[in-house]
């Protein structure tokens, strides 16, 4: 028996007389159902609680918070080379994604720019953590719906895209690569061309899931009109990402914001779409695999040569103040605030990641839906379960 | 087998354990294959991979190393379910497997039972499975097993009809209800005056078919049909809470009624056990014939399985809507016009 506080056993039993209040509640009408947490269709352990009249959904309420690691807590006791390692793990299909927001912000408050070099590799490589994150995505979601082939076909393609990632920061899942003024290293050699070729089997990959998947009667007659995120619904809960953008919203902060990247110097399209359904999200972000491959490609064609790190001091303490930096992540809107009391360890770290917020719209959006649909629209809704509970 | 004479005169319980040897092993070889071909197979190498290669050559002794490890596994059963029903739920479901066996012909003698109306008893003891797929969605007292188990029973009454009306178009053309008679109708049948291949109903009753390899694959459950066994959304539906010996009574009951339901479209549509061009009434085909309908069965089952590693599942209402609106009124067609040309030709 481990010694636990007044404090947590008050919130142990509060949370039981909470389970217990809506099981009692849900009990009058209809059957309550757990969808989760150990269940295939979430992407982890998301508990949602369904109370059901026949096959219809009359209430849903998400509950989140068992795959909670305490990361903002953990970064408060690491130094900040030693947070992109922890920090790898939130989102951790597009993992490289997640340490830029933290990076950049770091680099904001102790006023360093990393060299153009560096920052165009970060590019490539976050857009290439895009490319492998989503192209899980496009597989996956047939596996929710029952076609259980192209998941094979997305984990064999992805792995080219992770030989390319390892190639260069020496971790497939894990980079830990980048650093407060650049980049550990440098790329090796040959790697240009090697992600070039890989980019055009991502290329036939998404034709392939175009076809295969996009254009089954049955996936569209399961995905269309189903799950339909009006804009202003979408965006008072504070969706963002291929999720907003479904519904018709053009916003993309890599385009709209100064981001610390250098995709506004690149030549490349936000995709949207009107409808905001299922079908709408799968599309978009099909074709944000696309797009990303061209971003890609135009980064390795363009680096400039030079240093990938600047001149930044061996132990890195950042000075007192506070910075907040979002970058458009695979998933949606990540961002980081970072308080810092000018020593060697940040005193805060806020994280504001992107699935908190899309998964925060199931209440809503799963109201007097099929059972079944409410798998389609998870899975179109893509969260993460690191990405929601940190 | 009545109508087999032999060199010796067997006693009657040598017939009937010959008969009970036969049986069991015209219903079991079929699943196994079937497995092994299709499940172990096809599947992998249509997700660039090769599947099971440990256990014998090439992974052939997969599904032995499997019932193995079956055979030793704890014998669950859930606290709250009720005992009986959840014990006697495979059985049920194997039963309607082994009655729909005794009307298939393997050759001109080789049937166990060769009734008058052998088609439709085949038919009639195929909807046996769904009340042992209800016994056992509502005897393991979970909430998914239940949801699993009401969709199962829509699903499967629902396309019982399509199955039915599909082959009385078969019917009509053969003009006899007898297994042995449409399979020699379609050998010594004519298309237009040309008899040189007899005159399999795959040809003209197409549509038939069509509709009967649909409605096979809703009977089974198999995707584009798989509701009751939604993998990611009830985990396994009816079957969840089955474990160990009982499950594998009912996977291998699943794949043994496909091979048994790719047997009966192959004797309906494909000419059966009946080779073109030579005599049907020759005794070769007593030992040609079972291994004549077993590529047959093969033939029949690979389209079924393909279908059923590409295709996304149908919601439970889109299901329906297909049984009802589509199916029903494509094989009502399919009988009037197989009537009117019968009687013109």
């Amino acid at each position: 028996m481990t010694a636990t506080t007044d404090a947590q056993q008050l919130a142990y039993i509060a949370g039981q007389a909470a389970d217990a209040r809506v099981n009692l509640e849900l009990e009058t009408e209809g059957m309550t159902l757990n969808i989760g947490p150990q269940h295939p269709a979430t992407h982890g352990t998301l508990r949602i609680i369904v109370r059901l009249d026949g096959e219809r959904v009359i209430a849903a309420e998400p509950v989140m918070g068992y795959m909670h690691r305490g990361y903002e807590k953990l970064v408060e006791v690491r130094t900040y080379p030693q947070v992109t390692t922890l920090v790898n793990r939130i989102d951790w299909l597009g993992s490289f994604a997640n340490e830029v927001p933290f990076i950049l912000a770091a680099e904001r408050l102790m006023e360093v720019e990393a060299p153009p070099r560096a920052q165009w590799i970060r590019t490539a490589l976050f857009e290439l953590s895009r490319i492998a994150n989503v192209v899980l995505f496009l597989g996956d979601m047939g596996v929710q719906l029952g076609a259980i082939t192209p998941v094979f076909f997305a984990f064999r393609d992805r792995e080219f895209v992770l030989n390319q990632i390892e190639a260069v920061t020496g971790g497939r899942f894990h980079p830990n690569f980048d650093r407060i003024g650049g980049l550990k290293d440098d790329l090796p050699k040959g790697w240009i061309v090697e992600t070039l070729g890989v980019l055009d089997r991502i290329r036939t990959f998404c034709d392939e899931m175009e076809d295969l998947v996009a254009g089954n009667e049955i996936f569209q007659a399961r995905t269309r009109g189903i799950g339909v995120i009006p804009a202003d619904v979408g965006l008072s809960y504070g969706m963002s990402g291929a999720n907003i953008r479904a519904s018709g919203v053009d916003w993309d902060l890599r385009r709209d914001s100064e981001m610390g990247l250098v995709h506004r110097e690149l030549d490349w399209k936000v995709w949207t779409h009107p409808d905001g359904d299922s079908f709408a999200r799968y599309w978009v972000r099909l074709q944000e695999v696309r797009e990303a491959c061209t971003i890609v490609e135009q980064c390795l064609e363009g680096i400039p040569s030079g240093p990938v790190m600047a001149k930044v001091p061996r132990i890195i303490k950042v000075p007192a103040g506070e910075a907040y930096v979002e970058t458009e992540n695979p998933l949606g809107v990540m961002g980081y605030y970072i308080v810092s009391k000018g020593e060697l360890v940040p005193y805060r770290v806020k994280i504001r990641s992107a699935s908190f917020n899309n998964v925060s719209i199931t209440p809503w959006l799963l109201e007097g839906v099929y059972v079944p649909d409410v798998i389609s629209i998870l899975a179109s809704l893509y969260f993460i379960l690191g990405d929601i509970d940190r | 087998m009545s109508t087999l004479t032999l060199a010796a005169e067997l006693a009657y319980w040598q017939q009937t354990s010959i008969r009970a040897v036969v049986g069991l092993v015209a219903v079991l070889v079929p699943a196994g294959t079937l497995v092994y071909l299709f499940l172990f197979k096809m599947m992998s190498f249509m997700q660039s991979r090769l599947g099971p290669m440990e256990a014998g050559p090439y992974g052939s002794l997969q599904l032995l190393a499997e019932v193995g490890k079956f055979l030793q596994k704890e014998d669950i059963v859930p606290a709250k379910a009720d005992r009986v029903v959840f014990k006697a739920a495979p059985f049920v479901v194997l039963v309607s497997t082994f009655l729909l066996v005794l009307v298939i012909p393997g050759g001109p003698d080789l049937v166990f039972i060769d009734v008058d109306t052998g088609i439709f008893l085949a038919l009639a003891v195929s909807s046996i499975s769904v009340i042992g797929i209800l016994m056992a969605g509502w005897a393991s007292a979970s909430k998914y097993s239940l949801l699993g188990a009401l969709r199962a029973t829509g699903q499967l009454i629902a396309y019982e009809l399509p199955l039915v009306l599909a082959v009385m178009g078969v019917v009509i053309q053969a003009g006899t209800l007898n297994m042995q008679g449409i399979v020699m109708a379609q050998a010594q049948g004519e298309i237009f005056g040309f008899g040189g291949i007899g005159s399999p109903f795959i040809i003209t009753q197409f549509l038939g078919f069509a509709i009967f390899l649909v409605a096979v694959q809703a009977e089974l459950t198999q995707p584009p049909f798989d509701m009751p066994v939604a993998e990611s959304e009830l985990v396994t539906g009816y079957l969840t809470e089955y474990s160990g010996m009982r499950f594998l009574m009912f996977f291998i009951g699943e794949f043994a009624t496909a091979g048994i339901f790719s047997a009966l479209a192959a004797t309906l549509f494909l000419g059966g056990w009946y080779v073109p061009g030579l005599d049907p009434t020759d005794n070769l085909f007593n030992v040609i014939g079972p291994m004549v309908l077993m590529g047959k069965v093969i033939l029949v089952a690979f389209l079924i399985f393909w279908f059923r590693f590409t295709y996304p599942r149908f919601r439970e209402d889109q299901l329906q809507t297909l049984a009802w609106k589509v199916l029903i009124p494509l094989s009502l067609v399919n009988i009037v016009v197989t009537g009117v040309l019968k009687v013109v030709f």
